[in-house]
């Protein structure tokens, strides 16, 4: 792999930067591989990179309907955080953080990861009670939460001018999350897959999977693709919004439904909020990019949708609420929107099990899945390589559901 | 945004309905059949790129509950129910 320094980009500046190697090679599509992942996202890639750097499997495809980082991964606000409610769920996601903190230096790719504290705003006591008892479980697993005066989130948001007595819900005060931060989504998904392309992983783009192949004695055995029938006695799902899509073709029904959530930005502006906004009372979150654009996203629409538009009554409602605490942005002019459609389980946990069917792995029901990338990524691929669950991920099991066991989550993310 | 028939007031704005979701199977009576059916009930639901049978709720209207069919790749709706009075 080139090495991306100072002096890479010096002596490439020489050259008008024309000999860059690619960052990933383009290989033919063998007949063949050890480990088939579907889907080139934020899992699909982690998976594949830690399945040859941690356990040395390197004879692995990565099949990718359109293009690396296409995704999800590309189409979300880049929140990354560890403020969960369950046992289960906050070492996993402190682990993440803390990869994420170290994955530039890891895959040799600036990750331009912006360690910048969260702001709950809350506006409820009930809410307030609930997140207090958030921030004695996150102790445990060493999260820090926090809770804060009004004085102190006006301080740490010069910006929130609304909210006050008289407002029709004034806000009672907030909790402060200073491990979360924001880095950059394509240096993820690009970093992950540079990385794993050196190790010996390929990567196919525009060759998407229609259907799941079993033998007869029921295994999996290999994807139909648009190029052709490719084998593997390891296949790994991780295609975001169409799970079910795909494992209905092996005959497999999920717990899973998938729905639209969406974001947009606005103009760039001089610095005006150096912390993540969350105002889940309200129904919007968020944060000024490098490039000074404030990146906002409300809740998702309500039905089921594989769209990645933005619905105009969603938009105005986010917008709507946001106008209510930051008056004074209603100058702004937003430049873009857009969505994409992800799955969501029962209790709005992931899944990432072995299935029913041999050799069959899911990683699915991302809903706020972003910051989970690095850990589900090292998880997932420790679950491949040694056929059994990894320690953190042990809980996010298919038969939970089964046995009505949840890892409730739900109203942790943007899903109500 | 959609605009959804309803049976009594016509065609509406989406924001004065609440999605009820997906239609699924009927209701089994959970005394009668096995755990595992009883557990499908409640955690499986249609998830098609295409038609889904859904309920919505009219709340802010007649509050009449019904059932249309609606895409969920072009969001347009196939079938509604019929008119009433
Ligand atoms: C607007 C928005 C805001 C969000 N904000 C946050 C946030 O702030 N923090 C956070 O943690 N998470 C957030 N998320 C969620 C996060 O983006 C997802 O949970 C996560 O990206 C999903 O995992 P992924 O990266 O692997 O998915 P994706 O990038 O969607 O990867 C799946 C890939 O599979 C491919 N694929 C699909 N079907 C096939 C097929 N049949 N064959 C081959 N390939 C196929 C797709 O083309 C896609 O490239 C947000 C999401 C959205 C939409
Ligand atoms: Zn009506």
């Amino acid at each position: 792999m080139q090495n991306y320094s100072f002096f890479s980009l010096a002596r490439n500046a020489l050259s008008s930067h024309k000999n860059w190697q690619a960052a990933w090679r383009s290989p033919p599509l063998k007949e063949e591989y050890d480990v088939i992942i579907i889907g080139a996202g934020g899992h699909g890639l982690a998976t594949a990179y830690y399945l040859a750097k941690e356990f040395g499997i390197t004879n692995v495809a990565v099949l990718e309907r359109g293009w690396l980082g296409g995704g999800n991964v590309a189409r979300n606000t880049v929140t990354v955080r560890s403020n969960y409610l369950r046992d289960q769920s906050i070492p996993f996601y402190v682990k993440s953080v803390s990869l994420y903190e170290g994955l530039t230096k890891e895959l040799n790719f600036n990750m331009m990861h912006s360690k910048r504290t969260m702001v709950d705003v809350v506006h409820n006591y009930p809410k307030m009670r609930d997140l207090r008892r958030r921030q004695l479980t996150m102790d445990i697993y060493n999260s820090t939460y926090e809770q804060i005066t009004v004085e102190k989130v006006r301080q740490l948001i010069p910006a929130l001018t609304g909210g006050g007595p008289g407002s029709r819900l004034p806000i009672i005060g907030g909790m402060v999350h200073k491990d979360a931060g924001v880095n950059r989504h394509d240096a993820v998904a690009w970093g992950y897959a540079r990385a794993a392309d050196s190790l010996g992983v390929e990567m196919h783009q525009k060759t998407g999977v229609t259907a799941l192949l079993r033998a007869s004695n029921g295994d999996i055995q290999g994807v139909e693709t648009n190029k052709g029938v490719v084998k593997a006695k390891k296949v790994v799902v991780a295609v975001s919004g169409h799970t079910t899509t795909l494992t209905e073709t092996a005959g497999l029904k999920l717990p899973l439904r998938t729905m639209n959530l969406t974001a947009f930005v606005s103009e760039p502006i001089k610095p005006i909020v150096d912390v993540i906004v969350n105002c889940s009372d309200l129904g919007f979150y968020f944060s000024q990019s490098d490039k000074g654009e404030l990146v906002i996203g409300g809740a998702p629409d309500s039905a089921q949708s594989f769209r990645r538009d933005i619905k105009q009554h969603v938009f105005e409602d986010t917008v709507g609420a946001m106008l209510e605490l930051f008056p004074s942005f209603k100058k702004l002019k937003l430049l873009r929107q857009w969505g994409g459609h992800l799955d969501i389980t029962p209790d709005a946990s992931p899944i990432m099990d072995e299935t029913s069917v041999p050799g069959l792995y899911v990683t699915a029901g991302w809903w706020g899945g972003y910051k989970a990338i690095p850990a589900g990524g090292l998880t997932m691929a420790h679950h491949v390589a040694k056929n059994m669950p990894h320690p953190l991920m042990e809980a996010f099991t298919c038969n939970r559901f089964k046995n009505l066991d949840y890892i409730l989550e739900t109203g942790t993310t943007t899903a109500r | 945004m959609l605009l959804i028939n309803c049976p009594f007031c016509k065609e509406r704005n989406e924001t004065e309905f609440v999605y009820g979701g997906p239609v699924g199977v009927d209701r089994p009576d959970p005394n009668a059949v096995a755990d595992q059916e009883w557990v499908d009930f409640l955690t499986l639901v249609p998830n098609p790129t295409g038609p889904v049978f859904e309920k919505w709720w009219h709340a802010r209207g007649c509050g009449e509950w019904f059932v249309i069919c609606r895409d969920t790749v072009t969001h347009e709706i196939l079938e509604s129910p019929d008119e009433k009075s």
